[in-house]
């Protein structure tokens, strides 16, 4: 446990995916089975157990800690997992350290209650950063800035070993991996996978760049629309469903919906959507879905799932991928045809003989709530990764806003002597209001200007963050704006990117909160 | 009270020390300890910046604090600097003085205050684990133990230094081609760090920032061992990838760091124990460790001095007379001015 613990710990602190990703390679490379393997599915988050509640670990450190001491050293930590494992009075041999495998194990048997027990006896045998990776552990969220793909590229890197490569057998293998580890390191064969619902790595669009479109073919390529939800894929074989994000996790838990009505021996490229009365909802009624691990009866029918289908990788255990798009696109529409299901149909197709007829469709998706228009190429394969040349997306112009610089904050790691993270404002009656952040769109020359005209105009400072004079308008780029209750404006962008500085305008012609609203959708 | 190590008890020790806005200040005496405006006689526990300041009319405090507190102010240092080796006593109206030492910094020590019939140790600020820049922690049996707080909450139980170097010199050979730059006090820390790497057989040169050049300078005039150090601020770009460069806090994340390639961005204090705090300051390679006392120390010194009193001051005094009470000890809190929270 405790270098699973040094390993949380590091991570947490260690800005860059760089870093990360020695940091974990090194992990992998000194830790033995199985003890790696379970740490690899902690930080994929593919470890179940029933969690410990706060309420429990609180009862149990006022059982050994004095209440007032305890108050005034969480007032001053912030967080309970942090508090408890500081705080915890230490018995020196009191038991042996555990290893990360006997405390997974003894929770996959324990009860809510039993667990709260074990814990104790953990707690003590541990030192403050073991107590607190293990408190992080049973409470089921390590938040140490590590996403399951990037534990995955790290395998991957280690064993210089295509990422596509992990990500295809991944839903086939159980912690704590062994066979895994054995085939990266050279000691065994690739795990067999057969008949498994495993996840098919993605093929991804580039985007199209102003220009690009003069050097096409427009008889080649086929055009959709590009729907504004999340790309899934739904797998479907030997009587055994899932629903995979892109990025291969697992989310057929919080879509029963979608879920019940798969069937027969497929695997499909869809985008996830909320549809009511036929008709596509905006992706922040997606959110709402996104957001529960596990939905509720209400969440079902407030929200209903849909998906709009793509493309047909797998029928009755054929690999269809290295077919031409025609030729898949045929048979989706013939799988399709054959047997309609609930919950799902086929995006349509968009017929066009020039160029200039999509450019004037992408110009009005705005207006029908779409996010732009997918080119593919119809003779092309369907390779994982980001291939260039075979499929584009081509998304609608930006929103543009004139907000205000508010507050800046310095930024992580190359960028930790910068002020580099923008709060921007709107004005209401005559003060501003926030309504956004942004980290990106500058130059590193646009950059040292913006830290120097922080420095200069600071009229607060809090910690890492300076407020500023009113007095700089940022340009602001975004896809769309929604309602938000939490924010102070009511109003959360997204994708907001500083798109101009505008040196020249003074703030009090900035745009307002009100000019905001009007482009909710 | 009485008193019971020195015969024989008369008058209640808060007759004749007393906490003002200027700081502790002992009647008979006629002087005040760590005054944080100058004051006509001043007794300096050690030469931290919140501790001694400069323009008092006379100066007592042991040599290797008055030479530190003449590298820092210069002929501000005071008007006149009077030199008490430790164990060394001196008599200031009825009062006996004596400084012991405390374990904080080169030259820190506590004040031991002996009058008619009472004794009083003033900590300053202290710790009790191992340094091998300044001699360590004496015991003084006493009738009032006024004692820092600066760590004064159960939170803060500071790790082994052992541990915290293995981290770095880890750090160090894991990310070979960047440089690690450790933000540290000028004071204390720079060269307690300094002489830890030492001893863990660290022995490449260590670029040093330019505000801890004099500093380094004066504990090896007192025959404190830094080892090779190079100026950090003449350094070429390219040799100070690999290294190892020390800095004052202000300076690890702001305008200085970015000659530095690539930085591991370190710091050494014992607030790095809490998490959030470290994140906020953008530290990659939190360091735990302090020249201060952490909680153990702090509850186990009060328990072993066995005062009838005890004074808390500068930190986080209200946990700290809890655990008095839990223990059955008399405690109270000073909040004297001057001392900032953060310090170290």
């Amino acid at each position: 446990m405790n270098g699973f613990a040094a390993l949380l710990d590091a991570l947490l602190f260690t800005p860059a995916r760089l870093g990360k990703l020695r940091l974990m390679s090194e992990y992998f490379a000194a830790t033995p089975d199985p003890e790696r393997g379970w740490a690899l599915a902690a930080l994929t988050g593919e470890l179940a157990f029933a969690e410990v509640k706060p309420a429990q670990i609180r009862d149990l450190v006022l059982s050994r800690v004095d209440a007032e001491l305890f108050g005034w050293s969480y007032d001053f930590v912030g967080d309970l997992a942090e508090t408890v494992s500081l705080i915890w009075p230490a018995r020196p041999g009191a038991n042996q350290v555990p290893a990360l495998s006997e405390i997974i194990a003894e929770l996959a048997a324990a009860t809510r209650a039993s667990a709260a027990a074990r814990l104790e006896r953990w707690l003590d045998a541990l030192d403050p950063t073991g107590r607190w990776a293990l408190l992080k552990l049973v409470t089921g969220g390590l938040r140490v800035g590590v996403s399951a793909r990037l534990a995955k590229t790290a395998l991957a890197e280690r064993a210089q070993m295509p990422l596509d490569e992990i990500e295809a057998l991944w839903h086939g293998l159980a912690p704590p991996y062994a066979e895994l580890f054995a085939w990266l390191e050279g000691r065994g064969p690739r795990p067999e996978i057969a008949g498994k619902p495993t996840f098919h790595p993605l093929m991804l669009a580039q985007a199209l760049e102003e220009g690009d479109l003069d050097a096409l073919n427009a008889a080649a390529y086929r055009a959709e629309w590009k729907w504004d939800g999340i790309r899934v894929q739904l797998v479907a074989r030997g009587g055994e469903m899932r629903l995979y994000s892109r990025s291969g996790d697992d989310i057929s838990a919080a879509f029963p919906d979608i879920l019940a009505a798969m069937a027969g021996e497929v695997v499909l490229d869809g985008e996830l959507l909320v549809l009511r009365d036929g008709e596509v909802m905006s992706f922040n009624d997606l959110q709402q879905r996104l957001n529960r691990k596990i939905p509720s009866a209400k969440m079902l029918q407030d929200y209903p799932a849909w998906v709009r289908l793509y493309d047909l990788l797998e029928e009755e255990g054929a690999d269809l991928r290295p077919l031409p798009f025609d030729e898949r696109r045929r048979r989706l529409e013939r799988w399709y045809a054959a047997a309609p299901r609930r919950r799902m149909d086929v995006s349509p197709l968009i017929r066009f003989a020039h160029w200039d007829e999509l450019r004037a469709l992408r110009d009005g998706a705005r207006a029908r709530g779409i996010e732009g228009l997918m080119l593919k190429r119809g003779d092309a394969p369907y390779l994982p990764g980001r291939p260039k040349g075979p499929w584009f997306k081509w998304k609608r112009g930006a929103l543009t806003v004139d907000t205000v610089l508010m507050y800046a904050q310095r930024g992580h790691g190359k960028r930790s002597s910068f002020y580099s993270d923008y709060t921007f404002g709107a004005w209401r009656g005559g003060a501003l209001v926030p309504v956004g952040k942004a980290y990106s769109g500058f130059t590193d020359a646009e950059l040292k200007r913006l830290d120097r005209w922080v420095r200069d105009n600071t009229v607060e400072r809090y910690g890492p963050v300076r407020e500023v004079a009113p007095g700089l308008v940022l340009e602001i780029a975004f896809d769309s704006v929604h309602r938000s209750t939490r924010h102070k404006s009511g109003l959360a962008m997204r994708f907001p990117r500083v798109h101009r500085i505008r040196w020249d305008k003074p703030a009090a012609e900035a745009d307002t909160v009100e000019a905001l609203e009007r482009l909710v959708t | 009270m009485r008193g019971r190590y020195i015969l024989p008890a008369m008058p209640l020790a808060a007759t004749w020390l007393k906490p003002t806005s200027k700081g502790l200040y002992c009647e008979p005496g006629d002087f005040y300890i760590d005054p944080a405006w100058p004051a006509p006689r001043a007794v300096i526990t050690h030469g931290h910046g919140d501790h001694a300041r400069a323009n008092n009319k006379h100066v007592l405090g042991t040599p290797e604090t008055l030479a530190i507190m003449q590298d820092r102010f210069g002929d501000a240092a005071g008007g006149s600097l009077q030199a008490l080796t430790y164990g060394e006593a001196v008599e200031l109206g009825g009062v006996r003085v004596r400084l012991v030492p405390a374990g904080h910094v080169l030259g820190s020590a506590q004040v031991v205050l002996e009058h008619q019939g009472t004794r009083i140790v003033v900590s300053g600020d202290y710790k009790r684990r191992p340094d091998p820049t300044c001699p360590p922690f004496e015991p003084q049996p006493c009738d009032v133990f006024v004692t820092e707080a600066t760590f004064g909450l159960p939170v803060f139980r500071h790790p082994p230094d052992a541990q915290e170097i293995g981290r770095l010199l880890h750090s160090l050979r894991l990310f070979p081609e960047r440089c690690h730059v450790v933000g540290v006090y000028a004071l204390g820390k720079c060269q307690r760090l300094l002489a830890l790497l030492r001893r863990a057989g660290y022995a490449e040169p260590v670029f040093i920032h330019g505000a801890l050049q004099s500093m380094c300078a004066v504990y090896e005039r007192f025959g404190v061992a830094l080892g090779p150090l190079l100026p950090a601020s003449g350094a070429l770009r390219g040799d100070l990838a690999g290294r190892l460069v020390l800095a004052p806090p202000s300076a690890i994340s702001d305008l200085w760091s970015r000659r530095l390639p690539d930085p591991v961005i370190a710091m050494a204090s014992g607030w790095m124990r809490v998490k959030q705090r470290a994140k906020q300051r953008g530290v990659e390679l939190p360091l735990v460790s302090s020249d201060h006392a952490d909680w153990d120390e702090l509850t186990g010194t009060m328990a072993e001095l066995g005062a009838d009193e005890i004074w808390v001051t500068h930190g986080a005094e209200e946990a700290l007379i809890r655990e008095a009470s839990l223990k059955g000890l008399k405690a109270r809190g000073l909040s004297l001015a001057g001392f900032e929270d953060e310090a170290e």
